[in-house]
């Protein structure tokens, strides 16, 4: 036996060398985002090559001591491995399955959820009423300072009414800049709201309830003051909006909780994981209903001053939230992102 | 080579590392684990990139801001806020999405995002891993900061605070595949994928007939596997000294005379025919762990 044919190992490393190094150029472009520069012949190569290169892999492991060549070999076949089985359908037809299917389904899924949300807003927002109508000195113990902005049960009723029309005196040349602060503050807000949920959903809880809090107890100030219609009206346009959005988000982060708490007969990783599937549609879709209400809230509700109008417009969202998220009619394998 | 038992610890702690990873076509890539302080450090350099990027921003507009009148100065004011917003909670999730599924600094220490079940990344599930950093990084950086900024029966709640979205921040430090809360809930974790270039083969190409040194069949079954690999790895990094030592070592054990300053020689020469004894053995499913299996 002649010496060059007995060690396997090196005519092994000669024989596939030029494969491989083909393979990693491929591969290196593709993770460059250069895959448009591949020609033809080169994407009807790189699966070939890669199989080729995961059975080298598994020979190598078996019949060779070289571990520079394992560990290339390894590291080789793992990029090309997430090349080929990582690719993503194309931006728009993902954008596409989200809207036409993911949001509203994730949302079907999380309807109980969103409903004792929205109940335990409620619930916050009653007891606030109740406390401050009461003892109108509750107010100043639940709203705190900067939100109140000086308005308060001392204000005289045209303080009031010049607030729910005038957005403020002097913000009214500052629109869109208003409206992108309360997008912002507010999708902050809805993310502490989902991500609280991790905690077996308790914080999620309170903030929902201290949500309802401040709107009642806000209620309350003004209803004294022969002031609740044109409040309601004036929460109404952005409101219906907003904290449905908010309610969603608490939703999201209580199915998170509720995975982690109990996760029944799935172990509780799997079961967090597949909470989060659901909670991290919902979480999209939250964001961009926060955009609309920061749309309507600092646009349209210092443009629209009329109540009947306002009552409108905020009735109309809701209605059509509603409608696309659980009557409109949705096929169930397009959802995929 | 001299020492009874060569670092057990490190050999372990690689193989708690690994993952079984398999492919459709049912080859295991065995991929490695991220150690928390490479993550922390691709953190670290993310986020110095925001930062850099926000004040970078900031300056630019304040400079684009000071010569104009107001209606340009909301335009601005709206860009800086959305671009706040889109750094502070996009930033991680475009990069993520991108072909390498990883942000610069993760790039930088060679890292990536993996769904854990071996399936593509889905957009979901970075949207879910980032949405997490919230309670993860900006409560106990928001705590912190409270902590400092406020008197001392605020601190208290500072502290408590603190403390509690500690336990969120640490998540990964306690449990076995150092899980964020975030790639908990996604389904993710974050692998080392290192880039490799394929090097030379240590082993000489000469036939063992050719060579300038004989072995025995006795001089060969003293090492193992193990030894075979740390000889390798002293022929690559090819330090005259560590030559010499492991040279004389073997030469001592398998009582041969000296090679006359030919070291590297005589140590590639003895890699080739213990490598071609201990592979040959392995095709007939004998194997040599080390040199002390018998």
């Amino acid at each position: 036996m002649s010496g060059e044919a007995q060690f396997a190992s090196l005519r092994f490393r000669e024989a596939r060398t030029d494969d491989w190094e083909r393979l990693e150029e491929l591969v290196r472009r593709i993770e460059r985002g250069r895959a448009g520069s591949l020609s033809d012949e080169d994407l009807f190569d790189l699966p070939v090559l890669y199989r080729a290169a995961l059975s080298s892999l598994s020979v190598a492991r078996e019949t060779s001591l070289d571990t520079d060549l394992v560990g290339f070999l390894e590291a080789l076949c793992a990029r090309a491995y997430f090349v080929l089985y990582g690719v993503q359908p194309p931006l728009h037809r993902r954008i596409g399955a989200f809207f036409g299917a993911g949001w509203p389904l994730a949302l079907r899924s999380l309807w109980r959820e969103t409903l004792v949300a929205v109940l335990v807003m409620l619930l916050g927002a009653v007891v606030a009423y109740c406390l401050v109508a009461g003892d109108p000195g509750w107010y100043h113990s639940i709203i705190p300072e900067d939100l109140a902005g000086g308005r308060g049960p001392q204000s005289s009723v045209a303080e009031l009414r010049a607030g729910l029309y005038d957005g403020g005196g002097g913000a009214r040349d500052m629109l869109g800049a208003f409206a992108t602060y309360l997008f912002t503050h507010n999708a902050q807000m809805a993310l502490m709201c989902f991500a609280l949920g991790f905690a077996f959903g308790v914080p999620t809880l309170l903030l929902l309830v201290y949500n309802g809090c401040i709107l009642g107890a806000f209620m309350a100030v003004y209803v004294s003051k022969g002031l609740g219609l044109p409040l309601a009206a004036w929460l109404a346009i952005h409101g219906t909006t907003e904290l449905f959005a908010i309610a969603i988000a608490g939703a999201a982060g209580l199915r998170i909780g509720m995975a982690v708490a109990f996760p029944g007969r799935l172990s509780r990783t799997v079961a967090t994981t597949k909470a989060g599937r659901t909670a991290a549609f919902a979480m999209i879709g939250v964001v961009l209903m926060l955009a609309v209400a920061g749309l309507l809230e600092g646009v349209g509700r210092q443009i629209v001053q009329s109540d009947l109008i306002r009552v409108a417009i905020g009735g109309g969202a809701l209605a059509a939230w509603l409608l696309y998220f659980y009557l409109l009619p949705v096929r169930r394998e397009d959802a995929d992102g | 080579m001299a020492k009874p038992r060569p670092a057990p610890r490190r050999a372990a702690a690689k193989d708690a590392d690994r993952r079984t990873f398999i492919t459709p076509e049912g080859v295991d890539l065995k991929l490695d684990i991220a150690s928390v302080g490479e993550r922390a450090g691709a953190l670290m350099i993310d986020v110095v990139i925001i930062l850099l990027t926000l004040i970078a921003f900031s300056i630019f507009l304040l400079f684009v801001l000071s010569g104009t009148g107001r209606a340009l100065g909301q335009a601005l004011a709206i860009i800086w806020l959305l671009g706040f917003f889109v750094l502070r909670n996009g930033y991680f999730a475009i990069f993520e999405l991108g072909p390498r599924a990883a942000t610069p600094g993760k790039r930088l220490m060679k890292l990536r995002v993996v769904a854990r079940d071996g399936s593509r990344l889905r957009g979901h599930q970075v949207v879910a891993r980032n949405a997490m950093r919230e309670l993860e990084l900006f409560l106990p950086l928001t705590f912190a900061a409270y902590q400092t900024a406020q008197g001392v029966t605020d601190m208290a709640i500072g502290l408590l605070g603190l403390l509690w979205t500690g336990i969120f921040a640490l998540f990964p430090m306690f449990n076995r595949d150092r899980l964020r809360v975030g790639d908990l809930i996604a389904g993710t974790w974050v692998v080392r994928l290192p880039r490799r270039r394929l090097s030379y083969s240590v082993a000489t190409s000469l036939a063992p007939e050719k060579s300038r040194y004989t072995f025995t069949d006795k001089q060969l079954s003293v090492y193992g596997e193990f030894e075979l690999q740390k000889l390798e790895e002293v022929l690559r990094r090819n330090e005259e000294y560590s030559i010499i030592v492991v040279a004389r070592t073997i030469r001592e054990r398998l009582n041969l005379p000296d090679s006359g300053g030919d070291d590297y020689g005589f140590l590639e020469a003895y890699y080739t025919a213990l490598c071609q004894r201990l592979e040959r053995g392995m095709l007939f499913g004998k194997r040599k762990k080390d040199k002390y299996q018998r």
